[in-house]
């Protein structure tokens, strides 16, 4: 039994999908599925979910690296088969979320976890939630910078607010490593994001024969890449001053690399939001379009969110999440409160520039 | 002892927030291929580049997608991590396990990887952090036969759907998300293991506008559970709200003092439609006028419910910036029954996609293909009507490209009949 490499197709078993989350809800779960009149927040990382039933769920969440040992997530099922009848979830924001179905095993269960540093309880209501992010230098190929160090730094710095229900609202964060954004920065209260700063190399000498060149032309949004003849070999060349360093060329072509510890940065944006709630959705905004990327603890990144959130903090209305805050009073003013110098930069030139400028005379002076 | 001096990232060992360090490091003692990890990455931490290579084409047979190769580009120096491909596992609808089958999986990931992970991976899959690709089949072979799962997306293909954890656990839910998904995943297996699209096709549910799997701004079609009716209010727990009886928002202020709950500051003016009144008795709502932004059922969760008819609003062309600026879904169908097997949904989605296929290029998103070809070729390719609810507000330019069809007479004109009305 078990797979035979001289005869791959021999039993193949495929397209069947995932297994149903039918056979992992606790009992408590299945039987009020759709049934939830009402939940409320018992304490920071502590809900309770009450059924029409009259049952009652308890939740625990504990934050966690989204980057995860075996060794890590089998002591979390001890804890599951321990308190949770051997059941447990996640969160789209990467915390794990213990549940029992009576108050009286909550306290036992707390103990366990508070136990256990690598499972902080805590992550709801109005404070600063679990990090999404990326691989970094962990584990990908274009990143500019480190996310999981990054993460492990502001949260450090922050995890105050994770166990603490303190700020306006709920503040999102949310760091990608590269342009590409596989967190989806793009609409997160503050978000992370790494940059390259200096145009791919491109190396002649190999790049016709391990690069498909129509691609990797192709493959630049601005067209700032053109065929080229250097030394007799077909090559490309690179406009430099038309490239906005978002590595397409690169993930089509490994000959034109762009990474450059010197040039790469780390781009602050903030206001951006996913809940309909109150208003529209909204992009995340670059208000500091490059700090240094200093590993191993990024201390000017973590100023800077600290800054914003802390200024936020001090100076928004009760339900306003920062997107909302900055509305309201104004960017103009979101600079000055936050000491923020205005940048050219931070003034959009690209696809959709104009939806962003200015057509009225209303404004605030500084 | 360990295998590398490590002391640039020794100083993420340090503060409260769980350290991934001390993780992989304890892991290293049963994995030692992790130290090699370790190694490298405190060389990427040295020199402020990454180490890893360009993924090369890997994968199982008959599948385009699911495994990503991976290369460090110092194999001499961290061989145990010169191979380091990851495998997408598709996770469960709202991320529901048990401890058996992680166990057999972590179990299989300690016999044939690293014993790294992504719990979960930006996409929603389980994210399964190195491995050698002669162990690729072998993976599959025991996801497949002893575990009974399958793997996840990757590249141009329909990537894992995902959802939020939906009437599993959640009072706000107007749509069975997890069902919606675990169909969709099921009806468009080939779609999610064979790429034929021009690039990434994301689908997720969100069971209600509160949209914690964030679908409005990260999938190519949003599903978004609604409601057309109205909330439903139990005025005596408003008024137990009111009485400071009960804590607003669930509980989620509570670390900070904001004074007495004031109804009419904080939910009756901060109604975006100003669509609610409060007389000091009765909270009245003119549902007509509701736009379901959620926030009084937010603020008073055991006193206001959404309505009893729901359905779903359905978006379409949410992405990140790369390549021609961000996106957010736009509605494309205002509201949709979400009942049996889903095939309302389905249908629109297949036009979609016939449409993206035929017209989309390589590595262009579907929203991109709106962007460029117009909401007016989607809604003919996919006889989808249009309404108001498709646009913050009508166009304001009059460049409107008239077909010959829309016009009395067509284009065909007699010159000769002009010019005797009109000389030259």
């Amino acid at each position: 039994m078990g797979y035979d490499p001289k005869n791959p197709m021999k039993d193949r078993i495929t397209d069947i999908g995932p297994r149903s989350y039918e056979e992992f809800m606790p009992p408590v779960i299945k039987k009020n599925f759709g049934k939830w009149l009402y939940h409320e927040i018992l304490e920071p990382g502590v809900l309770m979910h009450k059924a029409e039933s009259g049952d009652e769920v308890y939740t625990v969440r504990v934050g966690a690296a989204r980057l995860m040992s075996i060794e890590l997530i089998r002591d979390a099922l001890k804890i599951a088969d321990k308190h949770c009848d051997g059941c447990l979830r996640w969160t789209t924001r990467n915390n794990i979320e213990f549940m029992v179905d009576n108050k009286s095993k909550l306290e036992p269960l707390k103990a366990d976890l508070k136990a256990n540093p690598m499972f902080p309880i805590g992550g709801t209501g109005a404070g600063v939630t679990n990090i999404v992010h990326t691989q970094g230098w962990v584990h990908c190929h274009t990143p500019a910078i480190d996310a999981s160090g990054i993460v492990k730094s502001v949260m450090d710095d922050l995890f105050k607010h994770f166990q603490s229900m303190d700020l306006p609202a709920q503040v999102r964060i949310a760091l990608a490593c590269c342009l590409n954004m596989c967190g989806a920065v793009h609409c997160s209260d503050i978000a992370i994001l790494g940059f390259h700063r200096k145009p791919p190399f491109v190396q002649h000498e190999v790049i016709s024969q391990i690069c498909e060149l129509p691609l990797a032309i192709a493959a630049c949004p601005t067209g700032a890449i053109k065929p080229a003849t250097v030394d007799g070999k077909k090559s490309v060349s690179v406009n430099g001053e038309r490239c906005m360093f978002c590595g397409n060329c690169y993930t089509m072509c490994p000959a034109m690399p762009l990474m450059d510890a010197e040039g790469d940065c780390v781009v602050i944006m903030m206001g951006g939001k996913i809940s309909n709630r109150i208003s529209a959705p909204k992009f995340s905004k670059v208000v500091i379009p490059a700090l240094p990327s200093n590993p191993p603890r990024w201390p000017e990144v973590v100023a800077a969110v600290r800054n914003i959130l802390e200024t936020y903090a001090k100076n928004a209305n009760k339900y306003e999440r920062i997107g909302e805050w900055a509305e309201r009073i104004g960017w103009e003013r979101v600079f000055e409160k936050c000491n923020i110098p205005f940048n050219v930069k931070t003034i959009d030139d690209y696809t959709l520039a104009y939806n962003t400028l200015r057509t009225t005379t209303q404004f605030k002076f500084s | 002892m360990a295998k590398f001096k490590t002391p640039l990232i020794d100083e993420l060992e340090k503060g409260p927030w769980p350290s991934f360090v001390s993780d992989i490091k304890r892991q290293a003692k049963t994995k030692p291929e992790l130290e090699d990890l370790l190694g490298q990455l405190e060389l990427s931490y040295k020199d402020k580049e990454t180490h890893w290579k360009h993924g090369g084409i890997v994968g199982v047979f008959g599948y385009g997608g699911g495994v990503i190769g991976r290369y460090s580009d110092m194999p001499k120096e961290f061989p145990g991590i010169a191979h380091f491909h990851t495998v997408r596992v598709n996770q469960t609808g709202g991320f529901y396990y048990n401890t058996k089958y992680l166990g057999q999986l972590m179990d299989m990931w300690e016999r044939r990887g690293s014993g790294l992970t992504n719990f979960h991976g930006s996409t929603g899959d389980m994210v399964l952090l190195g491995t050698q690709t002669d162990q690729l089949e072998e993976i599959f072979w025991e996801l497949t036969h002893d575990m009974n799962t399958d793997l996840g997306g990757s590249g141009g293909n329909l990537r894992t759907p995902s959802c939020c954890l939906g009437m599993s656990r959640c009072e706000y839910a107007c749509i069975d998300s997890q069902a919606i998904c675990q169909e969709m995943t099921m009806a468009y297996q080939d779609e999610l293991h064979r790429p034929a699209f021009p690039y990434k096709f994301k689908i997720k549910v969100s069971g209600c506008p509160n949209d914690c799997v964030a679908a409005i701004a990260r999938s190519d079609c949003a599903i978004i559970g609604t409601w057309k009716d109205n909330i439903r209010i139990d005025q005596s727990t408003v008024a137990a709200y009111v009485n400071g009886e009960l804590k607003p928002n669930a509980g989620a202020h509570a670390g900070r003092d904001w004074g007495k709950f004031d109804i009419v500051k904080e939910v009756i003016n901060l109604c975006p439609t100003k669509c609610m009144s409060w007389d000091g008795k009765e909270l009245k709502i003119n549902n007509k006028e509701c736009t379901r932004c959620m926030h009084c059922i937010n603020v008073m969760p055991r006193a206001l419910r959404p309505g009893v008819d729901k359905g779903a609003t359905l978006l379409c062309g949410a992405k990140a910036p790369i390549l021609e600026g961000q996106r957010l879904a736009t509605v494309i169908v205002p509201f949709i029954k979400t009942e049996g097997t889903f095939e309302e949904i389905k249908e629109v989605i297949n036009k979609l996609l016939d449409w993206w296929m035929e017209h989309g290029k390589n590595r262009e998103r579907i929203g991109e293909l709106i962007g460029r070809m117009g909401m007016r070729e989607m809604l003919k390719a996919t006889g989808l009507p249009p309404v108001p609810q498709m646009v913050k507000e009508p166009r304001s330019n009059p460049y409107i490209f008239w077909e010959e069809s829309d016009v009395p007479g067509g284009w065909t004109r007699d010159l000769a009949a002009f010019r005797k009305k009109h000389p030259l």
